[in-house]
């Protein structure tokens, strides 16, 4: 049997993705360029019993679906720049309550309204560091359409397994792009379920860390009574200032990621054997990178390029390995060097980095990246 | 026989937070009655809040409780109860929580008009932080931050949520206790949005700013502002200025509950499937 196929557009493949991991609650509030997320799901959730919620703005959207997490649904919203500062209080919030849920944010220009629909890279720092206090953070840049469909799928599993927000940032020309999908059959591609508690309802505990470092994570209405707060907290889930659980809580939480890099972080390494300049390239600039590295090849200049899929957990070990044997690393990014300042701290100075930054609403075309590979020396 | 309200309260969590002479202590006394009265099944009854002092109630209550980020409260119960209508979702909270950071939420919870009750806990201070004015600090009052007096005029938070859309609007004070519980029954009760508005004292930073001299005073105050609309129903303007309205002040048993008008969103999209 043939496999489905569509024309689709970025977003409208990101829905399609979540649905298939089983999302089955979207919170959201309209925001450009990301609007059709929450059109498709406003359309495909009721029909399988989900429920669509259009709240009454960002900060809405992230409460109702961490609040749908906790009652046991799969959730998901969408948003961009601005939508995603508002939504910093709450992902903090589910960041220390470790509410799984998935945020799918399209990166337009900023700052503030900037140009909502142009492309941008610019949110990926804010990924990491736009909510306050140390918290783990994962955020999944796809390139293609086919990419954004199965990242948003790998999004949920992670959110599950880690109990935590992952975000999946396309930049405006990924979610806006249409381009073939096939979709896979039901079953081939893994589905993570939320880690259900073993114990009986009297002795559970929502922090439980004799499970590990990822306690799993009842569902409210299901027999299991407990208390889940924004504040730091002991096991049992209530409120605490001791030093020593306050600090050995915090250190789990960012540890839940930090200790799995290796299974989190995802790239894609392109003619690297022997590759003299390398470029490090992320979302749609690396589709203009790959073809920029063909033409060098062509002109006997032994470029390659390593893309980041996974750019939280930062792929530090693999650039730290690569930037020891290169004479340059090239980075192009829609923003003033976000990623640029990554490279230069894993590169050690190893390797010059050389930034291409373009923050003008305009994509980085092959040209603009054939030139800087030929000034490494 | 007394009343046992420990089977309802989560062992080892007294004392609470709440100073001396606060009303929040009635007001949780009231609802763990209101409760029992109606049998909530605690694994089924979801209790959630915001911040602030009165936002630390559901930390004592045994059931799923919820405790949320500053003024969220609505916004995050929507999403349970939405996920899960079958389970019973009341949300506790202060004035400043309820309508000033988080009035968005509220004035769209009550507009969707969704089966939850929503205790307003209105001691006119954000107490939590100090005794800054809220947006229901009586104009002219003092607080930390209008040492010269209030300048702002204050919500009626009622006639806010009938304003929004809310179906089932009551009020009671902290000095009317026995009250509490039965306005409280009746709006989880009511299928709707349901707000029930407790006026509540603040000695420590409110009391103290504004020349009470002692909590008895304060709570002689909301005995005698307050008039039960039965009452005030025979009572001329004149008599009732400076009074407030108690008891059930609004009841509209015809419009839509939101969970039960996306149950035929889902019925008219699985038919057109």
């Amino acid at each position: 049997m043939s496999k489905k196929v569509a024309f689709l557009q970025g977003n409208e493949a990101a829905a399609h993705g979540a649905l298939y991991a089983g999302c089955n609650f979207f919170g959201g509030y309209p925001i450009t360029p990301s609007t059709e997320v929450a059109e498709v799901m406003s359309i495909e959730l009721p029909k399988i019993g989900g429920k669509f919620i259009q709240m009454e703005d960002e900060i809405g959207a992230m409460a109702a679906i961490l609040g749908a997490s906790l009652a046991g649904s799969k959730v998901l919203t969408s948003t961009s720049g601005p939508g995603l500062s508002l939504k910093q209080e709450l992902i903090g919030y589910g960041c220390i309550a470790e509410i799984p849920c998935v945020v799918y944010n399209v990166m337009r220009g900023g700052p503030s309204t900037g140009m909502p629909t142009g492309p941008s890279q610019s949110d990926v720092m804010c990924a990491k560091w736009g909510t306050h206090g140390d918290h783990p953070a994962i955020c999944l840049t796809p390139a293609s359409v086919q990419e954004t469909y199965e990242e948003v799928i790998r999004a949920f599993n992670l959110s599950e397994k880690y109990r935590t927000p992952v975000m999946v940032m396309p930049d405006e020309i990924v979610a806006h792009m249409r381009e073939r999908i096939v979709f896979p059959e039901q079953g081939e591609i893994e589905v993570v379920p939320r880690k259900s508690p073993t114990v009986p309802p009297e002795q559970y505990k929502p922090y439980d860390t004799s499970f590990g470092d990822v306690p799993p994570l009842a569902a409210f209405g299901s027999g299991y009574k407990f208390h889940v707060t924004g504040l730091n907290k002991m096991q049992d889930g209530f409120p605490t200032t001791k030093a020593e659980i306050v600090q050995a809580e915090e250190e789990r939480q960012v540890r839940k990621v930090d200790a799995n890099i290796d299974d989190i972080v995802t790239f894609e390494e392109y003619l690297l054997d022997d590759v003299e300049v390398l470029v490090v390239a992320y979302g749609s600039t690396s589709r203009s990178a790959r073809y920029a590295v063909n033409i060098a090849r062509e002109q006997g200049i032994k470029a390659g390029m390593f893309r980041i899929k996974t750019f939280w957990p930062f792929p530090d070990k693999q650039i730290k390995a690569l930037a020891g044997r290169v004479k340059g690393i090239v980075i192009p990014e829609m923003n003033l060097g976000m990623c640029s300042l990554e490279l230069e701290r894993c590169a050690q100075g190893k390797a010059p980095v050389l930034g291409i930054f373009r923050v003008d609403g305009e994509p980085i075309n092959p040209d603009q990246i054939l030139d800087k590979i030929k000034e490494v020396k | 026989m007394a009343f046992e309200y420990e089977k309802y309260l989560r062992p080892g969590k007294l004392p609470h937070i709440w100073c001396p002479g606060c009303g929040h202590g009635i007001v949780m006394k009231g609802l763990i009655r209101a409760m029992d009265t109606l049998k909530l099944k605690k694994e089924e009854t979801a209790l959630v809040s915001g911040i602030g002092c009165a936002s630390r109630l559901p930390g004592y209550i045994d059931c799923c409780t919820l405790h949320t980020a500053h003024g969220r409260a609505a916004a995050f119960a929507t999403g349970v109860k939405l996920a899960k209508p079958e389970m019973n979702v009341i949300l506790v909270g202060g004035d400043g929580d309820g309508t000033a950071i988080g009035g968005n939420h509220f004035i769209h919870a009550c507009r969707r008009n969704i089966n939850m009750t929503y205790i307003i806990m209105n001691n006119y201070i954000y107490g939590m932080t100090g005794g800054q004015f809220s947006p229901c600090t009586p104009t002219g009052h003092k607080a930390s931050t209008t040492p010269y007096g209030n300048p702002d005029p204050g919500f009626d938070i009622a006639k806010l949520a009938i304003g929004a859309g809310a179906t089932f609007v009551a009020r009671g004070t902290a000095f009317h206790a026995n009250q509490i519980d039965k306005l409280i029954v009746e709006a989880i009760q009511h299928k709707g949005f349901s707000v029930v508005e407790i006026l509540d004292d603040c000695p420590t930073t409110y009391g103290r700013r504004n020349k009470y001299k002692s909590v008895i005073e304060m709570m002689n105050r909301l005995k005698e502002v307050a008039v039960p609309v039965k009452a005030a129903e025979k009572m001329t303007a004149e008599q009732l200025q400076g009074k407030v309205l108690t008891g059930v002040l609004y009841k509209d048993e015809t419009k839509p509950e939101y969970t039960a008008e996306y149950a035929k969103v889902i019925e008219r999209a699985t038919a057109a499937k």
